[in-house]
């Protein structure tokens, strides 16, 4: 599991903001205040944010700065949050994108065409 | 409402810039879609070689003090998603409002250019920047143990601070050989890189460079010499003749598979070993983020020192665009004292272009100060940015020797 970094050769010391409470995927998650929802989730251990829309295969935090788009997240029934520059707040409800139904593939691959 | 001058980006460009034309008593609104005002130098820490330490973090803050005490107004968390003429105004959109001013400065800064490796869509993988900013903003260690794909300057500046950070960092090494990434790849071309790079820079990288010149010195050929299990910097094995292959994992980082390569890229049969790890850090260098340039209208060129693609600027951080300016990594990938001192160049312009170039004197020693901070800067990302500046220098010339009428109205 991830920890948290509270103490630096060369940074200040980490300063212990107030906990957050939030819901991931159903389930409760304390995050600290200043904590983005993606590094909140790291210090509990969590990496895999959604789901391929078509694939299913489960991805993470990439870039961390906003630019690529991998880790966006529903927040609050919000679709496409980017959790590695939405700070955390109290009792946000997070869910992660699952797959999208692909009728037509799907069928296709049934039936093997 | 309109304001003077909108500023896209607060890095140190942007807030640099935001600074200047505020203390000229210009109303500024600065934006940026990041949640902390500072952009790409918050994550920044490396020894000055004068053994003093850059923190980016402090930097950041003293940026953004002095803009709050001289007036600027801040949007954070807000990002401009397009940019449209009309008339003598720039409207800026944004996911919340509009926005108008007659003066545009676009400060966005720099991206990293993706650099797919097998495996690299697993959660656990990630950027070298990434990696940077969940230790030295975020506080969280990225992972237990991690290796970085990809040996540059920026790379290596990130492992010495995972090490500061006690996160241990298995090694540095190149990434398999593809079509598209032979600069990154062929150990011939990174050592050439590193090489050239270490002459010019006492940063990070000058330390693997000078152990690199001990056997430059015994061969032309350092690689021939490179030693098997990699020369260590700050205790991280820098593995020039390894090459990730894979990362496997069921649905997170689990290791790496890596093997030897020759001079060439090319995996040497039966080399390949499994290294545990649980993150995976990939760096294949930056690039300019110049979308919103390009969405305004402005022409770009093509120039490898400088990154990438770049909008058509000059030394007063004008584009052809009138009241359109830029500043910063969009005009080419250089460290945070550049961009800032970029940034004090555009904020006069913008002033002296107001005020009926009442400020000529103070743009040009400005823009002297940006040449002096450029030749001293520890932080090279390109041997050859000198070149780079001066080929945009030509387009530019040649673009209004061209186009006979000055500024596109
Ligand atoms: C991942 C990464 C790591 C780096 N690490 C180092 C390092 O260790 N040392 C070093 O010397 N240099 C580093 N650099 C280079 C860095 O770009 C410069 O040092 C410097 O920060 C550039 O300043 P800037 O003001 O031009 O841009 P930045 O500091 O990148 O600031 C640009 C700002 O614009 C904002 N922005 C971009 N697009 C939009 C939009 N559409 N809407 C709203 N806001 C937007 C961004 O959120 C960002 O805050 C790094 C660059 C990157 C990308
Ligand atoms: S990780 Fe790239 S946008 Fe969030």
């Amino acid at each position: 599991m991830s920890q948290r970094i509270k103490y630096h050769p060369l940074l200040e010391d980490y300063k212990d903001g107030k906990n957050i409470t939030f819901i991931f995927n159903s389930e409760e998650y304390i995050g600290i205040e200043g904590d983005t929802i993606a590094s909140a989730l790291l210090v509990n251990g969590i990496r895999t944010l959604r789901y391929h829309e078509e694939t299913g295969t489960p991805h993470g935090l990439y870039c961390n700065i906003g630019q690529c788009f991998e880790c966006r997240v529903n927040v609050n029934h919000q679709q496409g949050v980017r959790a590695c520059i939405t700070p955390i707040e109290d009792g946000m409800v997070i869910k992660s994108q699952d797959v999208l139904p692909t009728p037509v593939k799907d069928w296709r691959e049934k039936h093997d065409k | 409402m309109t304001n003077d001058v909108i500023i896209i980006g607060a890095g140190p460009a942007g807030l640099s810039a935001a600074i200047t034309c505020a203390k000229h008593g210009m109303n500024v609104v600065v934006i940026d879609e990041y949640y902390k005002p500072g952009g790409r130098l918050l994550g920044q820490l490396y020894e000055e070689p004068d053994g003093s330490w850059w923190n980016g973090i402090k930097e950041s803050d003293k940026l953004y003090n002095q803009a709050i005490n001289s007036g600027v107004q801040l949007k954070l968390s807000v990002p401009v998603i397009n940019i449209e003429r009309q008339g003598t105004e720039w409207n800026v959109f944004t996911n919340m409002e509009t926005l108008q001013a007659n003066n545009l400065l676009v400060a966005t800064g720099a991206a990293e250019s993706p650099a797919p490796v097998p495996g690299w869509t697993l959660p656990g993988v990630m950027s070298v920047g990434a990696a940077q900013v969940m230790t030295n903003v975020q506080r969280v260690k990225p992972g237990e143990k991690g290796i970085i794909i990809g040996v540059n300057v920026l790379s290596a500046a990130i492992a010495q601070e995972l090490k500061l950070a006690n996160i241990s960092v298995e090694s540095m090494t190149l990434p398999k050989i593809n079509s598209m990434n032979h600069d990154y790849a062929i150990p011939k071309n990174v050592v050439n890189s590193l090489l050239h790079v270490s002459h010019l820079s006492p940063s990070p990288i000058i330390k693997i460079g000078s152990n690199l010149m001990k056997y430059k010195l015994i061969n032309k050929l350092a690689l021939k010499f490179y030693p098997n299990k990699g020369i260590k910097m700050w205790d991280i094995p820098i593995q020039l003749k390894k090459a990730v292959t894979q990362i496997y994992g069921t649905d997170k980082v689990e290791g790496v598979t890596i093997a030897n390569v020759d001079d060439y890229g090319q995996i040497i049969p039966k080399s390949e070993k499994s290294i545990e790890v649980d993150f995976v850090c990939i760096s294949g260098g930056l690039y300019p983020l110049a979308e919103l340039a390009a969405i305004a209208g402005c022409p770009f060129y093509m120039i490898e020192e400088l990154g990438g693609y770049v909008p058509l600027h000059n030394e007063r951080m004008e584009t052809p665009l009138s009241g359109l300016f830029v500043a910063g990594n969009i005009t080419g990938i250089e460290g945070a004292k550049v961009a800032a001192a970029q940034g004090t160049v555009a904020g006069l312009s913008i002033v002296n272009n107001t005020l009926n170039s009442a400020f000529e004197f103070e743009l040009e020693e400005a823009i002297k100060q940006v040449r002096i901070i450029r030749e001293e800067n520890p932080i090279q990302f390109h041997p050859h940015i000198q070149n780079g500046r001066k080929k945009m220098q030509k387009y530019w010339n040649e673009y209004f020797a061209n186009n006979q009428e000055s500024f596109i109205i």
